[in-house]
Formats: structure tokens, sequence, C-alpha cells
């Protein structure tokens, strides 16, 4: 059974002038790595708002291990763009913020937040504040917090979008690595082919106003992956053109699906 | 010592010097001189009279202040929170604010007599307000993003206040609290010259009634020290808390 099954999902704004999705239909199967691929505007970041339950639908269903999402769930963690990070808190406070809404023990606590810490490379920095730390690092931080609540959903919004290329990279591959060990169902949101291949299990392109899925790819480069290694890979240059040629089309069809960015909310 | 300090002590000196030489050419009844309010300022110590009357005035501040606080940021966080609140209250807080509060305190003494609940009473709607302004400010300011973390993560409504509501409205609050003291110690003056039975307030009054002006000024220059205390604590605390916000520029 899948694990999400997002079905004719639609959503408008400003009272429906501008239709951010349509007839949205997609289906998630468990520990399955879903990149979602687009244009800005394309409605991409709404999509993951909307599995979450950050925001409200127009029409269509939104359905998590059979049950419809009507509220955020527990077991659903989202890694933002914007890092979403506490500022008074501690990096070690951040990381066990989720863990603490939950009300575990301050013992259970130190102990997942210590794994993590160590599983994203940050350790001798669990007493700094966000504001002293790189965006990588931020980053990493916000990556540890969603997983501490060991969700079974993990939602990314263009989480390495803010980062510089190399530190993007790293991530990438920390990610990776991560992913291996521990069994996630992921969508990944992100405006870089190349990201999406390297992550994804199937990318699904989405097109613009009205966002709608254009067509999804399997990518059928073997687990477990290295960056170089996807790159060296024969199917990756296939894939890519493919990709972007199905993109720059988009462009081309719809001129005014420019860089501005999606409504915030 | 810097130049600054140096102009500031030099001033300091000349300042009380002409204070000194003039003040004493004045008649005693309606002036007085440095050196006279220090003498003054040792015999109330010595009898006991100062530290008695203080030690009520800053018990009146000190239940005020914290009734103005915990009041000020829950109704702050409350009408920030919850727009109904908002619309429904915000025509009587902001004229309470705006009004010079002096005016309620006949109204105050009337219906509370003139015991310590009067005059914390009196003290606490002078402070309160621009405490829950600035909270309410504050909450109006915490960050969109953080509200999304937080509901994603499925805060509650008490754990939001604990993790992202009160932490990121502190700064506010701080600066609420900091104008809340220079009213309140008005507040605490007002109301001891009103209710007369105890307090630097009464000191005042009942030394301008007897024309002892050395004492009279012992209070006064009391008030004055501790008002800049408290504002220098308050600015203090100000610059300690919340150390991120000179990050905020950057990406």
């Amino acid at each position: 059974m899948a694990k999400i099954v997002i079905r004719d999902l639609t959503k408008t704004y400003s009272g429906g002038a501008v239709v951010a999705l349509q007839d949205i239909d997609l289906q998630v199967a468990p520990n399955e790595s879903l990149c979602v691929l687009g244009p800005s505007g394309c409605g991409k970041t709404t999509l993951l708002r909307i599995i979450d339950c950050l925001i409200g639908r127009d029409r269509g269903d939104v359905v998590i291990d059979g049950n419809l999402v009507t509220q955020p769930r527990p077991d659903v963690a989202v890694v933002f763009q914007h890092f979403g990070l506490f500022p008074w808190k501690r990096l070690e406070e951040n990381i066990a913020y989720g863990l603490e809404l939950r009300g575990n023990s301050r013992q259970q606590i130190s102990a997942i937040v210590e794994r993590y810490v160590t599983l994203i490379g940050l350790k001798g920095f669990e007493k700094s504040y966000p504001h002293q730390l790189s965006g990588g690092m931020q980053q990493r931080a916000g990556l540890a917090r969603a997983m501490a609540i060991n969700p079974s959903v993990l939602l990314m919004d263009e989480p390495f979008g803010a980062l510089d290329a190399q530190t993007r990279e790293l991530m990438q591959e920390e990610l990776l690595r991560i992913l291996e060990t521990e069994q996630k169902t992921m969508i990944f949101v992100t405006h870089s082919i190349d990201e999406a291949i390297v992550l994804g299990d199937r990318i699904v392109v989405m097109s613009c106003r009205p966002g709608r899925i254009r067509e999804i790819f399997p990518v059928d480069i073997p687990r477990p992956r290295k960056i170089l290694s996807v790159r060296a890979h024969p199917r990756y240059i296939e894939l890519r053109n493919a990709i972007w040629e199905m993109l720059k089309s988009e462009q081309e069809q719809n001129p005014s699906g420019d860089t501005r960015h999606e409504p915030a909310r | 010592m810097s130049r600054r300090a140096k102009v500031r002590l030099l001033s300091l000196i000349i300042v009380l010097a002409l204070w000194e030489f003039y003040g004493r050419r004045v008649n005693p009844i309606l002036f007085t001189y440095p050196l006279a309010i220090v003498r003054a300022f040792i015999a109330l110590v010595f009898s006991g009279e100062l530290q008695s009357y203080m030690k009520d005035s800053l018990l009146v501040l000190l239940y005020a202040s914290i009734l103005s606080v915990l009041v000020g940021v829950f109704f702050g966080v409350v009408m920030g929170r919850y727009a109904i609140v908002e619309w429904a209250a915000d025509v009587y807080i902001n004229a309470l604010y705006s009004m010079p509060m002096v005016a309620m305190v006949p109204l105050i003494v009337l219906w509370f007599g003139f015991k310590v609940p009067a005059k914390v009473i009196i003290v606490f709607l002078f402070m309160v307000f621009p405490i829950l302004i600035n909270t309410y400010q504050g909450v109006k300011d915490v960050d969109r993003n953080l509200q999304e973390v937080a509901r994603s993560f499925c805060s509650n409504e008490a754990q939001l206040w604990r993790h992202l509501i009160i932490p990121s409205a502190l700064p506010f609050i701080v600066v609420g609290i900091r104008l809340a003291i220079g009213r309140g110690l008005v507040g605490m003056i007002v109301a001891e010259f009103y209710t007369s039975v105890t307090g630097l307030g009464y000191m005042i009054v009942r030394y301008a009634n007897a024309f002892e002006t050395d004492k009279l000024f012992v209070p006064i220059v009391v008030v004055m020290i501790l008002g800049v205390g408290l504002m220098w604590l308050a600015k203090w605390v100000e610059g300690r808390i919340a150390p991120w916000r000179n990050f905020d520029e950057r990406e």
C-alpha cells in the first residue's frame, strides 16, 4: 500500500484568481525518495505545505497510512528552506525541540540529541546558538531536528537552496548516507535537476500556472549512491537531458512563469 | 579615565560647588545645600526613619512590578494571539494608556482606602499598560516562519507560548518594563502623597509641611538615585538579552 496518497488536489490563491495546484494525483511508496522539480512558482512548496496540513486545500485529499490528513501529523517532519531554528535556543535545544514537545524524558532526549549531533557531524557545537553557525551547519541542525522525532515521512522544502554549491553537495552526500541507515519516506522539493537525480527514486516534473504534474521520471540508478558515481552513471546524462528539455519547453510555453517565487502562504 | 568621564566628573563638581556656595545664602526654609542634605541623610539613617519609609515604598513598587509584569505579559500575549480579544479590548487599553493615570488616584483611594493594597493598585495602573502594549507588539512581531515550524511539530498553545512567543517577545517585554519603571516611580510618589501614612512620598509631604527643607531633599535624592539605578539595570538587561538580534541582517 502506498505511504502517501494525494488525490485530485487543487489549491488556489487570491480567491481563486491564482491556481497554484490543479488536479494533483500522486502516490508515494513506503521508504521512497520522491523529488519534485519545476520552475519557480509552480506550487512545489505549496504542495509540501498541504501535505503537512500547514495550509488548507480547495479540493482533494491527502492520505497518509490510510488516514486522511486534517492537521499536522506528529510522524511527519519538515525541513525548511529558511532553516527555521529558534535563535534563542542552543543547537542541542533546537534539535531537542520536537522531542520536548512530545514529552520525552531528559535522558531520552539527551541520548537522541547526542546521536544526531554526531550523525550530522556537529559534535562540539552543541552549545552554540544558530547565529554563531554557518548556513550549512544550521541546515544540518534543521535536518537533525526533523530526524530526531523519528518521523516516517520527511518533507524537504528546498532545504539546500540557500546553501553555497559546495556545502550543498556535502549535505546531499550526508543525506544519502543518513537515508541508508534510517528508512524514511521522503518528498524533496528542489529546483536543481542534479539534486533530484542524485537523491530521488522518482522525479516529478511539474508545470507552471496552474501547477500540474507534467511527467514522472523513475531514476533507475542503483543504491547505495554516491554523488560522483551517480554523475558518472550513463542514465544520469540521459535523465538530465530529458528533464532539462521538458523544463525548457515548460518555460517557453509559459514565459510569465518567471523567476518569481511562489506565494509565501 | 576617558575624556567623557572627566568632563562629567568636572561638571558634577562645579554644579555641587555652586549649589553649596549659593545654597548657603538662601533662607533654609526655601532651599538647602548639599552638605546639609548629607547631614540630614545621616540623621535620618541613624534614626532608622529613612530605611523604614523606603522599605514601605520599595515593597509597594515590588508588588506592583510583579503584578504588572504578570498581568501585562499575559494579556499582551492573549491580545496578540486572539484577534477577537484585541478588537474588543484595544480601545480601553489605548485610552487608559494615554490618559494621565494621576486622574484615577482619588477614585482608587475612594474604593480601596489608603493602605498598601490601594498603593499597589495605583502603581500597578501606572505600570501595566506599557508592559501590556509592548508585549502585544512583540507577539505581533513573532517570525511567521517559526510559527509554521511550531505548527509542523504539532505544538500546543502552552508549548507555543513557552518555546516561541515569550522568548521572541522578550526584548519587547524588557523595553516595556523599562518604560513602566519610570511611570511606576511617579505612581509610587503620587500614591504616597495622597494616602499620606508612610513611604518616601509621605516623607516629602511631611518635611515640606514642616519647612525642614534639608530633610525634604533626602527622599527626593533617594527617589532620583532609585530611578537612575533601576533604569540603568533595565538598560543593562536590555543589552544582554537577545544577542541574536544583532545578527538580523545576516542571511
